[in-house]
């Protein structure tokens, strides 16, 4: 509770500041522009099932979170300043209350040059049910299990676009540690992960230099990036406690090459995402494989549906549940799974969606099924209804940690 | 029409048969051959798209208002930058970045333009930082839930299409070319589209749109015209009405703005993340 109390005094101190700086939400075309925007939710998530590890919060979970972004920049458009805060309270688990700083940066763009210093997300990926490439920010994980929510990330960036595409240098310090939810939260391990203590397998711990190149273009119909990452794991493995009572995340430094490629015809999207990881027990392979086809103007309505299977491979040391004493773990739920996946877009005012999507592991049987669907309400506020179930026939299966914990979560966000 | 171009293909004998026809109808006084007033609706067109080249690079903010049968109304505002490529064989590029509503501030909307090949369009969704490259086909779709289709947006280009002049009628103040044209390119929603284009600045005033079964499905107006550097004219309302479905969208451009510094480095899916 010390600790909410002290992120809310922080952040209304924070707002007051801003509040000061930017008093009003001046229209663009200024000789320089000052703008603000942002999301406030509500949201509750109802657990159906009771939970399976002692201490979890049962029936419903209510949450709250806000995330304001904060923009300056010149007339000519090529000095860029953004500050985006973010602050969820939780009130059931406090490793969910929690703060970040989604965007701290300043961009500078000259000619074909881009430099940015400070924290920001970046997303390279291109398949839907899991995003392999991405490797230069953490998973802020106690935000959804979807890994699509990201912790920002301190670094320099220098980018080049040149004709023959755009090549990118990023040097990272200041590693951030994955978040995982706390004794009292679901969708979490037998015990619960100690955050705020990991080991590291270098000495700098979290200031150890990271770097990653980048390079990306399109080529007709095919859209292609590379990269390289040497640096701290963005992934941990786990590590029994000495007190038994939790987990501890170990992050040993990597090197990783990737690709990410897509192939773009007529109603036809064919994605690969493929990594290389040494440094994380035996050097492995991960890679995911698909398509996406779309239905357009359904029936002759406004409706599109596009349908998605993806194929997931991830060759890493499999978890042996017999051995969690002695042994590193090292979770994936998709060492060889299928993904199906269907997308409505109704295309309307309010744009309407709902995504689906199925995981099925080909050894153990079905994993999860995920459904989500979102619709602007009035002008600015929008309702989104998030539902995963996760079956049980999945013994082996790290999903399986999750039996009880099919939730469904609905959030009703103010734009503003 | 088609008939009249495989006769192209044939030997001079169809062609002394033609020009006979031709020379016989013009003595009846009879109006031209169908193959004149293709040229004719295409020089009209081609005027119209030439009285705007050289302009570079222009940006310009607008809002657009949607209306349902009912009279609800749902706003978007909008800026949309253009890169104008020199070469007519090749479309421009464009940028479109939405404002509000506020769910999807900061989307951006890359497209280049091509003249019968799909267009290359890349969606920037900033809640994930993500650029996604998208599938074109979708022209017939409505654009941000309006009654604007994507192909009504992207790529005015002379090309696109083939034309017909069909005759000439006053329009407001103004004496209108009235021209027939068809979609060339693939997929898209219309049989035809019928436009009036004026006779003194060569600007559209009108545009019909006939949906696949050849009903008339929308008819667009072009208002408000300002000139720019004493050169380019732009239309700073749009009208669009959607008769099968009583729905509507109007377009309120703010003034635009002409040789920003835009160039290709600012058309780039890296330069997407950047727009906000």
């Amino acid at each position: 509770m010390k600790k909410l109390q002290k992120i809310l005094l922080s952040m209304r101190i924070l707002i007051r500041v801003l509040a000061v700086l930017f008093l009003f939400k001046l229209p663009v075309v200024l000789a320089q522009s000052f703008d603000y925007s942002g999301q406030v939710a509500l949201e509750v998530r109802g657990f159906p099932e009771e939970s399976l590890w002692p201490g979890q919060v049962e029936g419903a979970q209510f949450s709250s979170f806000l995330e304001p972004e904060f923009r300056w920049r010149n007339a000519d458009r090529d000095s860029l300043l953004k500050f985006t805060p973010f602050i969820r309270v939780d009130a059931a688990d406090d490793k969910r209350t929690h703060f970040d700083i989604r965007e701290a940066n300043w961009r500078k763009i000259a000619g074909d040059w881009e430099f940015l210093v400070g924290a920001t997300r970046i997303f390279w990926g291109v398949t839907e049910s899991r995003h392999l490439v991405n490797i230069i920010n953490q998973i802020d994980y106690v935000e959804d299990i979807d890994e699509e929510d990201f912790l920002g990330q301190p670094m320099v960036q220098i980018g080049r676009q040149s004709d023959f595409g755009r090549f990118d240098i990023f040097l990272m310090t200041g590693f951030r540690e994955r978040t995982f939810p706390g004794r009292d939260g679901r969708i979490r391990t037998p015990l619960p992960v100690k955050t705020g203590d990991a080991v590291y397998g270098n000495s700098t711990e979290q200031w150890h230099p990271d770097v990653a190149l980048r390079y990306s273009h399109f080529f007709g119909d095919f859209d292609l990036g590379l990269h390289v990452f040497r640096g701290i794991n963005r992934e941990p493995s786990f590590v029994l406690s000495s007190d038994n009572q939790s987990f501890t995340p170990h992050y040993t430094l990597i090197t990783q090459a990737g690709i990410d490629l897509q192939f773009t015809r007529d109603a036809w999207l064919w994605k690969f995402e493929g990594i290389v990881r040494e440094g994380q027990g035996d050097t492995f392979a991960a890679v995911v494989a698909g398509l996406e086809y779309t239905f357009f103007q359904v029936a002759e309505s406004d409706i599109d549906l596009g349908l998605i299977v993806e194929g997931l491979y991830d060759g890493r040391d499999k978890l042996n549940f017999n051995n969690i004493r002695d042994k590193q773990i090292f979770p994936s739920i998709f060492d060889k799974d299928i993904f199906l996946g269907a997308r409505l877009a109704l295309n309307d005012v309010q744009d309407s969606s709902v995504l689906v999507g199925f995981i099925t592991d080909i050894e153990d049987g079905p994993a999860t099924l995920r459904v989500e669907a979102e619709r602007r309400l009035g002008e600015d506020l929008k309702i989104e209804l998030i539902g995963q179930a996760f079956f049980e026939e999945a013994p082996k299966n790290p999903a399986s940690f999750f039996m009880q914990d099919s939730f469904v979560t609905l959030r009703l966000s103010k734009f503003f | 029409m088609l008939i009249l171009k495989r006769l192209k293909q044939f030997n001079t004998f169809n062609y002394v048969i033609l020009a006979g026809v031709l020379v016989l109808a013009s003595f009846a006084n009879m109006p031209v051959a169908a193959e004149d007033l293709d040229q004719k609706g295409y020089d009209v067109a081609a005027r119209n798209d030439r009285s705007d080249r050289g302009f570079n690079n222009s940006r310009v903010e607008l809002e657009m208002v949607l209306k349902n049968a009912s009279g609800a109304e749902s706003r978007r505002v909008l800026e949309q930058s253009t890169l104008e490529l020199p070469d007519e064989s090749v479309g421009d590029k464009n940028l479109i970045v939405f404002f509000s509503p506020a769910d999807i501030e900061g989307t951006a909307l890359l497209s280049y333009a091509k003249i019968l090949d799909p267009d290359d369009q890349w969606l920037y969704l900033p809640a994930l930082k993500r650029v996604k490259r998208i599938s074109s086909k979708n022209k017939s779709g409505p654009f941000v839930g309006s009654e604007f289709a994507f192909e009504d947006i992207t790529g005015q280009e002379l090309e696109k299409y083939e034309y017909t002049w069909l005759r000439e009628e006053a329009c407001g103040e103004l004496t209108c070319d009235v021209v027939e044209r068809r979609p060339l390119y693939k997929d898209s929603g219309y049989t035809r589209q019928i436009g009036w284009v004026d006779q003194t600045d060569y600007q559209a005033r009108k545009l019909e749109y006939y949906d696949r079964k050849g009903s008339l499905l929308k008819t667009q107006l072009f208002e408000d015209y300002k000139l720019y550097d004493d050169k380019y004219w732009r239309a700073h309302v749009w009208r669009m009405k959607n008769h099968q479905t009583g729905k509507s969208t109007d377009l309120f451009f703010k003034d635009y703005e002409f040789n920003v510094g835009l160039s290709d480095g600012d058309f780039v899916r890296g330069a997407l993340s950047r727009q906000r």
